[in-house]
């Protein structure tokens, strides 16, 4: 079985429970997305050796690299798996290039020729001329750079990318998104891209695993996980409301709340989603068809350029998005009472069912 | 203000023993063979001491900062134990372990004929006991403080912990162990009560400057002024000019 096989499971204090289960293909990019305190520095931790699992089993290539069950633990240093750290943890005592010629020195590999391929990696990633200076003098993009070819530049088995982005300005962010998108299609290992920023996931991932309270709630290409999300943590990363009820006939009951629906062909659990778009506010009840209008109040109000994102409360809280214009002829700020309403037809349903 | 005042405090005594050296008689008190003989042995003994705090502290600075075993809180103030201790205690307790009648002494003594007091290894002997605890501590400090990232990054580049130590994490902390070292030296090189307890007090032996200091003050002032000058002035010197260079801030 080639590729990164694992299954996680381990306890950290007080009372986190990991247990994830995760395979990655050589030659492509899974995504663990999930929000801070999800288990993803536990995952990457454990998948690089630095920590032990307590129970389940890691196999790279068929190679079983951690199963407390039959006492196998390979040290980090033996699992070739190569890591980019979130802060980098650039030697701050070596120059560039013996930052990047640190993992060839280390295997046995001469000066001369680990200086020489420590440059070509630098080349290749935009950063000649660098190879001499300190790591302090680096800007925080050419550093995570620099970490990417010190992890590249051993030719390791798979690559671990913990955050990669995250540290860096937006400007920065973008071109090495592009950079990290041009490079991981080079690397014919398995890929896993740990991140909290669903940008970063969809777009470099084949593959994303959401990850909550360290426990895979959602796995699904990119497209699937924006145009279904299962969960409101996903739902929320999509940027699209998702309403869990009860479907019968043309209704859906969520709580207290019944919204009609266009189609009635559903029975059961259902899952809904409503783009924050697709909701329109008013000052007064609406007049014409609009077949769900409900009275609620704004409970915060975020600008974003020419447009505002609401947050409205009970019986049915939504994210709703307005332009900027109508925003201000409302007169809404937090606490306002306003009338909302959404077409039937604007209602996605689908079965919820697992997997 | 108070930081005036804590200047004032520290400089005032060094103006005191200003005022009164023998300028007149300041160059042939200090080619003396007394003070010649105490200077030589102050420099080798307190270099010497630092040299075997680094070899012991440094294992048990890592020990401390890493290892988990039974007892630690034990260990750690054992460790402590000689910067609170008078030096006199230090030097009784170094004497009845590895005195000529000591716990340890006794059997060494005996089997091999070699008797620590009242030779230059005491006096070597009595500066690491006092002096070590100042590498341990700060030592101990610098790699708790240090993010184990960098060491885990290195792992998984393919280094042994050997090599992680040699190459990343002894070169990170190393201007802490600069500081340390200079701190270890400094109380080697002024080790006074220690040392003439266990070491005796020998001119050309045992006799550090300390030591011809304390032997001047009751038979010519002017000689205790003169050498307490120059250990002002040696480790001044050696405090500024190491200071600067190795404690980059």
């Amino acid at each position: 079985m080639t590729g990164l096989a694992a299954h996680l499971r381990l306890r950290r204090d007080p009372g986190f429970v990991l247990d994830l289960e995760l395979t990655v293909q050589p030659g492509s990019t899974v995504a663990l997305l999930g929000p801070n305190g999800a288990g993803k520095s536990t995952a990457v931790a454990a998948l690089a050796g630095i920590v032990a699992i307590d129970a389940g089993r890691i196999t790279l290539d068929g190679r079983v690299l951690d199963e407390p069950g039959s006492g196998t633990f390979v040290p980090p240093e033996d699992r070739r798996i190569g890591v980019v750290f979130q802060d980098r943890f650039l030697f701050p005592h070596l120059s560039v290039a013996d930052n990047v010629a640190f993992g060839l020195r280390s295997r046995g590999v001469d000066r001369d020729e680990a200086r020489t391929r420590a440059e070509a990696w630098l080349d290749r990633l935009g950063l000649p001329g660098l190879a001499d200076r300190p790591p302090a003098d680096l800007s925080g993009g050419q550093a995570q750079r620099v970490a990417l070819a010190r992890a590249l530049v051993t030719d390791p088995d798979a690559l671990l990318l913990d955050e990669p982005l995250a540290a860096l300005d937006v400007s920065a962010r973008a071109d090495l998104r592009r950079l990290l998108a041009e490079h991981l299609g080079g690397f014919d290992g398995p890929r896993l891209l740990i991140t909290h920023d669903p940008t970063e996931a969809f777009l470099l991932a084949d593959e994303v695993h959401v990850v909550e309270e360290g426990a895979l709630t959602q796995q699904g290409t990119p497209d699937e996980i924006r145009l279904r999300p299962r969960t409101p943590y996903a739902a929320d990363l999509a940027g699209i409301n998702l309403v869990r009820g009860t479907a019968d006939g043309a209704v859906v009951v969520a709580g207290d709340h019944r919204l009609q629906i266009a189609d009635d062909t559903h029975a059961g659990p259902v899952l809904a989603t409503i783009h924050p778009t697709a909701v329109s506010v008013h000052a007064d009840r609406p007049s014409g068809s609009p077949r769900n209008a409900w009275r609620t109040t704004v409970d915060r109000v975020e600008r974003l350029g020419g447009r505002v994102r609401l947050l409205t409360g009970s019986p049915l809280p939504l994210t709703v998005e307005i332009t900027a214009s109508s925003a201000d002829e409302l007169g809404l700020v937090p606490g306002a009472a306003v009338w909302l309403a959404v077409k039937a037809t604007e209602i996605r349903v689908r079965p919820d069912t697992e997997g | 203000m108070l930081g005036g005042v804590g200047l004032l405090f520290l400089a005032l005594p060094i103006a005191g023993l200003l005022g009164r050296v023998p300028w007149s008689r300041l160059g042939e008190i200090l080619a003396s063979e007394v003070v010649v003989d105490a200077l030589v042995l102050s420099i080798v003994s307190s270099v010497w001491a630092t040299a075997i705090a680094l070899v012991l502290g440094l294992p048990l600075a890592w020990l401390l900062a890493r290892a988990e075993f039974p007892g630690k809180p034990l260990v750690r103030g054992l460790v402590l134990l000689p910067l609170v201790l008078p030096p006199v205690v230090a030097g009784t307790a170094l004497l009845f372990a590895l005195g000529r009648r000591g716990l340890l002494g006794e059997p060494v003594a005996d089997a091999t004929g070699l008797v620590l007091p009242f030779s230059m290894g005491g006096v070597v002997l009595a500066a690491t006991f006092v002096a070590m605890p100042f590498l341990v501590i700060t030592v101990e400090g610098a790699l708790r403080s240090m993010d184990p990232g960098h060491e885990a990054a290195a792992r998984s580049l393919g280094a042994r912990p050997w090599t992680v130590l040699r190459r990343v994490t002894l070169p990170m902390i190393a201007p802490s162990i600069a500081a340390g070292l200079l701190l270890t030296w400094a109380r080697a090189f002024g080790e006074f009560g220690a040392t003439i307890t266990f070491a005796g007090n020998l001119q050309g032996r045992t006799q550090t400057l300390p030591l011809a200091v304390f032997v001047a003050l009751e038979r010519d002032r002017d000689v205790a002024v003169a050498i307490s000058l120059l250990m002002v002035v040696v480790s001044l010197g050696v405090l500024v000019a190491l200071r600067d260079r190795w404690l980059r801030t």
